[in-house]
């Protein structure tokens, strides 16, 4: 359960975030939808305590990620916006090392490992070295490596950026298993197809501000659009003529 | 098992497995630098040696003017080459590289020296050709030479002692051992075992940190539930880790290399025995947190893996340029120099390939201060890695 109040971040002159709150809730895909640039990664980034907010404050199971940090990253498992991992290791000695940096036992990374490489079919490829693996493959190896420590909120900043279709699909069954074992998934995505096919809520962010929040019957309700795409271009200008 | 030794053991498989961290690790101490310290010292040693036998040649013109003098050029180990050149022609022979030294006997020579009046000679030579200047030099002793015997004998003639006009005499005592000789062809063993020793450590610190970050491989990394100081202490201690074995392995090969070739044909003797070498790597390991340090701030601080090389490449040389100084001043260690890292160990290693005693105080100070230096800037590359700039 993922609660966020009020966080703002500003960059020099730009401000990147600007008071967004939201919730993700256990059991349920979050979708943080908005075009390139609209302070969707600012927003992740923040969650996973690798840059902090000027203000607000954001609870992951109820930890502060302001003021413990340290502790609220076991809670989380996060995929980010490039893979990013090693070339030199193999697939498993990726996942081990962070296992390794989890603290978990060598034996529990193991049995850990082998669970993740065998539901994530990475059996072929598991003991090949990074650097020969396919943009697919290395996807799978980074999402085993944010798993590895079971954490309960899973949160990937556009996870589908640069896979083939089957990639694809075998992300979105992924995430829908997470969701079924009870997992809070917070993901981000300008590709509002994707949200729509795969979230229960939606988050539209534009410019650093949450403009909509709701799932996505209520969205198109809201706006009297019957097609999503349609209500979220509206969401998107009507931001922008704020300006 | 503790996060800082997680990071440790991963950076350092991972280098193992990456060919140029290896070879620049290596490579360079083990190849690279004992061959070319090989090449510098031969060549020193060919330059040097075989040309101090090698016989004067001079041409001299109109022999027949001076018998005796040439009789005494001879005498002396001169190559007397009989020429009939006009003062035109003897300049041309010189500018042709025909000859490197012409020695013109003028016509008056005989008579000015039969009057007792100074004789004129005229010594032809490009003062810009190096390699004449031995020849020169030679050349004029040898005559000076002749000159003092005649002004003896015309003394000793006037019922003169000759002692009278040799008022001081001064007499060369050279208390230079073999060890000390070879100092400045020794200064650059530890120039060759710093470079060995910053390769060694180069490219780890770099992956570790601008390329880790340019690979996108950072990011994930913070997410993990461990103080960003201790990841970056992981990294340190890594590349430390590569330091030390290029520093052992150049050491090695360097202690080799220095007994095959061998110094004693420039009248040098050299201590680089097994015991040497060990306490030269004991010397500089206390250097090697201090360097480690550096490198990771300075590669953490820059914005891709292409700008952090160049800078470190830099960094690589600014040690050097005072070794090379301090030996090629002569300075002698003091308490500034002694706590000033990289320096005191070029003394160090310096008094202990010249057999030479240093004070247990000066060692302390090095050893004391490099690695009280190494802790700080450690402390340092830590409180870097919170800051949110190091994303890029």
């Amino acid at each position: 359960m993922i609660e966020v109040n009020g966080i703002s971040k500003r960059f020099g002159a730009v401000e990147a975030v600007r008071d967004v709150s939201l919730r993700a809730a256990d059991g349920r895909i979050t979708g943080l939808l908005g075009p390139n640039g609209a302070g969707k990664s600012t927003t992740l980034r923040i969650l996973y305590t690798v840059i902090r907010p000027d203000s607000g404050d954001a609870l992951i199971d109820g930890t502060s990620i302001v003021r413990e940090p340290l502790e609220a990253r076991r809670h989380i498992g996060v995929l980010p916006h490039s893979a990013g991992i090693y070339q030199h290791l193999t697939a498993r000695e990726n996942i081990l090392y962070y296992a390794a940096l989890h603290g978990l036992s060598r034996a529990e990374s193991q049995s850990r490992a082998d669970e993740l490489i065998e539901m994530l079919d990475m059996q072929d490829f598991a003991s090949r070295r990074a650097k020969k693996l396919s943009q697919g493959q290395k996807m799978k190896t980074a999402l085993a490596r944010a798993l590895i420590h079971r954490p309960r909120n899973v949160l990937l900043d556009e996870p589908t950026n640069g896979l083939d279709v089957m990639a694809v699909r075998n992300l979105r069954t992924l995430l829908m298993r997470l969701r079924e074992q009870g997992h809070c998934v917070l993901f981000s995505s300008h590709v509002m197809q994707e949200v729509a096919a795969l979230c229960d809520d939606i988050v539209v962010i534009a410019r650093g501000n949450v403009v909509a929040t709701g799932s996505p019957d209520a969205l198109r309700e809201r706006l009297g659009q019957s097609d999503l795409e349609e209500a979220f271009v509206r969401l998107i200008g009507n931001a922008e003529g704020l300006e | 098992m503790h996060a800082i030794l997680t990071v440790f053991l991963k950076e350092v498989r991972e280098s193992l497995r990456d060919k140029r961290t290896l070879w620049s690790a290596l490579g360079f101490g083990a190849i690279f630098s004992p061959l070319l310290f090989a090449a510098i010292l031969s060549f020193t040693i060919k330059r040097n040696d075989p040309l101090n036998d090698k016989p004067v040649e001079l041409a001299v013109a109109h022999t027949e003017r001076a018998p005796n003098l040439v009789d005494h050029l001879v005498e002396y180990g001169i190559t007397v080459e009989p020429v009939t050149y006009d003062d035109a022609a003897a300049r041309a022979a010189i500018q042709d590289h025909r000859h490197k030294l012409v020695l013109m006997i003028p016509e008056d020579y005989a008579t000015r020296l039969a009057a007792g009046q100074p004789a004129p000679l005229q010594l032809y030579s490009d003062s810009s050709d190096q390699t004449a200047d031995r020849d020169v030099r030679r050349t004029r002793n040898v005559l000076a030479g002749y000159g003092a015997v005649i002004s003896r004998l015309r003394l000793v003639a006037r019922g003169v002692d000759p002692t009278t006009v040799v008022p001081i005499a001064i007499h060369d005592v050279d208390v230079s051992t073999p060890a000390s000789r070879s100092v400045i062809a020794l200064g650059t063993v530890s120039v060759f075992i710093f470079m060995s020793l910053f390769m060694g450590g180069m490219y780890l610190a770099i992956d570790a940190t601008a390329g880790e970050r340019e690979r996108g491989s950072l990011e994930p990394l913070l997410t993990v539930p461990v103080r960003r100081d201790h990841l970056i202490y992981g990294k340190i201690l890594a590349a430390s880790a590569f330091m030390a074995l290029s520093l052992v392995v150049s050491v090695a090969a360097l202690s080799i290399v220095l007994r095959r070739v061998g110094l004693e044909g420039l009248g040098m003797s050299v201590n680089f025995g097994p015991l040497t070498a060990l306490l030269i790597v004991l010397c500089c390991l206390s250097l090697i947190p201090f360097c480690a340090s550096i490198m990771t701030i300075i590669a953490a601080y820059t914005r891709s893996y292409r700008e952090a090389q160049t800078y470190l490449g830099l960094i690589t040389v600014i040690p050097i340029l005072p070794m090379m100084f301090a030996s090629m001043m002569g300075l002698r260690p003091n308490a500034v120099l002694m706590a000033t890292p990289t320096l005191s160990q070029h003394f160090l290693i310096t008094s202990l390939l010249r057999d030479e005693a240093m004070s247990p105080g000066f060692v302390g100070l090095s050893v004391g201060v490099s690695l009280g230096l190494g802790a700080v800037l450690a402390a340092i590359a830590g409180r870097l890695y919170h800051r949110e700039a190091l994303l890029g």
